[in-house]
């Protein structure tokens, strides 16, 4: 649906970049369940990066030993990155909090693309990722996916860091 | 700005940036059967595939991974996994996808020892595979049931030169939720792409042109990540994994739901894994997979019109001759050439032949294709030599009917050779 829609997002080459700025990110929409995507994430980004990451779930109290906060504006931080697993009819309403609580980052995870939700976010000065699992995007940059054996499309002749 | 990078340049950087600790500029040959954990939570989290890295060399390697990736981004592919054999990559992706009273529709001109993998050894585990004559579209969609999980086909059939119309059979198999697999061994990326024309999986014998010097065998399976495997014909890709603490190939990894599979389930269990130095090798042979394909078309459409022109020569199967009834799928799947592997007739049946194979002093007389060296063989008095010449005919296999894998060498030295040879059959046969 990216290709169709007009909206061009970051390049790979700006995904890093965000990547590597960023120091704390909020999963709003985490689940406690092993069975959810959103918890496979936050395993990933637990163990295999060095983000600051909170969970915000209304409904749960505690994902992988930690606790979870009501909403974004009840962190005891502002959120560099907010990763979003929510329902699409939820994006509006959720660029309103991330925009109050003054993240960067507006992050929303597989299959949630919403053109008019990005456009007003960049309007307001975030920075806006659709349609991309942030595991897999740190991955692709950090020896993960290429150990798996994917295409990470990083051609380079300096040494990896 | 995110540059789409030439074919060249990907043969020879792509999955290999210089080594983080050494800043070696060639892939490090990481001989290890095993690799440390950083403590017991690492060990548990990578066991779970919570995080990516390596365990074990039988399910990952990162020698091995510089040619996964590389491999997958000349296929323009989602990634791959590489195995021991072009064998094992072909039982470990229908062991991924088909189970017992599963089926597989397949085109009936398949590689010998395909035909057996599935005829006989899957069909012994429960797996029916029906199989199509010249792998038509139409046919292979009246052949699909509600059982099939895969279609699968040859690019170039050998030894008949047959050309699978790729786009057709990927309609076919959308159309009734199958994913189609094609096996592009005998093209390479560099001649074709085949998910470019829609299939979903493409399996190499990497031990052909990829590595290309007659020396490593090995195998891949690249996938798009284009096929929703969630569409309900494929539990065991949405069911739950005991062994892998619930989690669900397609719920969990999406995209990377199938190589996840056949890396961490089917490679953990059947274990066909591509040893690091096999996977050095072929690395090294794909760097120059680009120089050496063109010359190896050039070679090998200069050989064919000789023969096609040499009365000795009673017939050439080479989908590049306007005469094949494949010539127009050449042109449109392998615009540079349907690759240098083909068949002809040599003039006096099958003792032609074996005089034929008898005479050569410049081709190889073995059982391979896709090396450096021009290869030649005579079914007909080798690996069919048990077959009557009704038989041999039968399969597709005329008694007079020899292989070549046309080579690197000058052009000139290898027409000389077949010259001299075909002079001494037909004298013989005479």
């Amino acid at each position: 649906m990216s290709e169709q829609s007009g909206w061009t997002g970051p390049s790979s080459q700006q995904r890093l970049a965000i990547l590597r700025r960023t120091r704390t990110v909020a999963m709003l929409g985490a689940s406690p369940n092993p069975a959810r995507a959103s918890n496979f994430v936050a395993t990933y980004l637990l163990a295999s990066t060095n983000y600051d990451v909170y969970f915000v779930n209304p409904n749960a109290t505690e994902i992988l030993n930690r606790p979870v906060y009501g909403s974004l504006a009840e962190l005891p931080v502002v959120p560099d990155l907010v990763d979003v697993f929510r329902r699409p009819s939820d994006l509006p309403q959720v660029l309103d909090e991330v925009l109050a609580v003054g993240a960067s980052t507006l992050w929303l995870q597989f299959g949630l693309f919403d053109v008019e939700v990005a456009e007003k976010a960049e309007a307001a000065g975030l920075v806006v990722v659709m349609d991309r699992c942030l595991k897999i995007e740190h991955a692709r940059f950090h020896g993960g996916l290429h150990l798996a054996g994917f295409n990470t499309g990083v051609i380079s002749s300096r040494r990896a860091r | 700005m995110d540059r789409p990078w030439g074919f060249r340049t990907r043969a020879i950087h792509a999955g290999a940036v210089p080594d983080a600790a050494t800043g070696a500029r060639a892939v490090p040959i990481y001989q290890s059967t095993s690799f440390v954990f950083e403590d017991t939570e690492d060990a548990a989290s990578l066991f779970a595939l919570q995080k990516y890295g390596t365990i074990y060399s039988r399910i990952s390697n990162p020698t091995v991974a510089a040619l996964e990736e590389r491999l997958a981004s000349l296929d323009s592919g989602l990634g791959a996994v590489c195995t021991a054999s072009g064998q094992a990559a072909e039982f470990l992706t229908f062991a991924c996808l088909a189970g017992a009273g599963d089926q597989i529709v397949a085109g009936a001109g398949l590689y010998g020892g395909t035909i057996t993998q599935l005829d006989v050894t899957l069909r012994r585990f429960g797996v029916d595979t029906v199989f199509v004559p010249g792998a038509e579209p139409s046919a292979v969609a009246a052949a699909i049931t509600e059982q099939t999980k895969l279609v699968f086909a040859e690019l170039i059939a050998n030894p008949s030169g047959e050309i699978a119309d790729i786009a057709a059979l990927a309609e076919v198999a959308h159309s009734a939720g199958v994913p189609l697999a094609i096996d592009a061994t005998l093209a390479t990326p560099f001649l074709c792409r085949p998910i470019e024309h829609g299939a979903d999986i493409v399996i190499h014998s990497a031990t052909k042109f990829l590595g290309g010097h007659g020396t490593t065998l090995g195998g891949v399976v690249v996938e798009a990540g284009r096929f929703d495997w969630g569409n309900g014909r494929f539990p065991l890709m949405t069911a739950p994994i005991p062994s892998y603490g619930g989690l669900t190939w397609w719920g969990n990894f999406q995209e990377f739901g199938f190589l996840t599979k056949l890396r961490a389930e089917q490679l953990r269990d059947i274990g066909p894994s591509l040893s690091p130095m096999a996977a050095f090798l072929l690395l090294q042979g794909v760097e120059t997979l680009p120089l050496r394909m063109a010359a190896h078309v050039t070679n090998a459409r200069a050989v064919a019109e000789w023969l096609a022109a040499d009365p000795r020569v009673s017939y050439v199967r080479w989908a590049g001759l306007p005469d094949h009834p494949h010539h127009d799928r050449a042109r449109r799947y392998l615009p540079l050439g349907p690759g240098a592997v083909f068949s002809f007739g040599v003039r006096g049946g099958r003792a032609a032949g074996r005089k034929f194979i008898e005479s050569v002093h410049l081709c190889s007389h073995l059982a391979n294709v896709g090396d450096a060296r021009t290869l030649v063989i005579h079914p007909g008095s080798t690996t069919h030599q048990q077959l009557s010449d009704t038989q041999l005919r039968e399969c597709g296999v005329p008694p007079d009917l020899v292989r070549i894998s046309v080579g690197l060498e000058d052009l000139e030295d290898i027409l000389w050779d077949l010259d001299l040879a075909l002079t001494s059959a037909v004298k013989d046969a005479r």
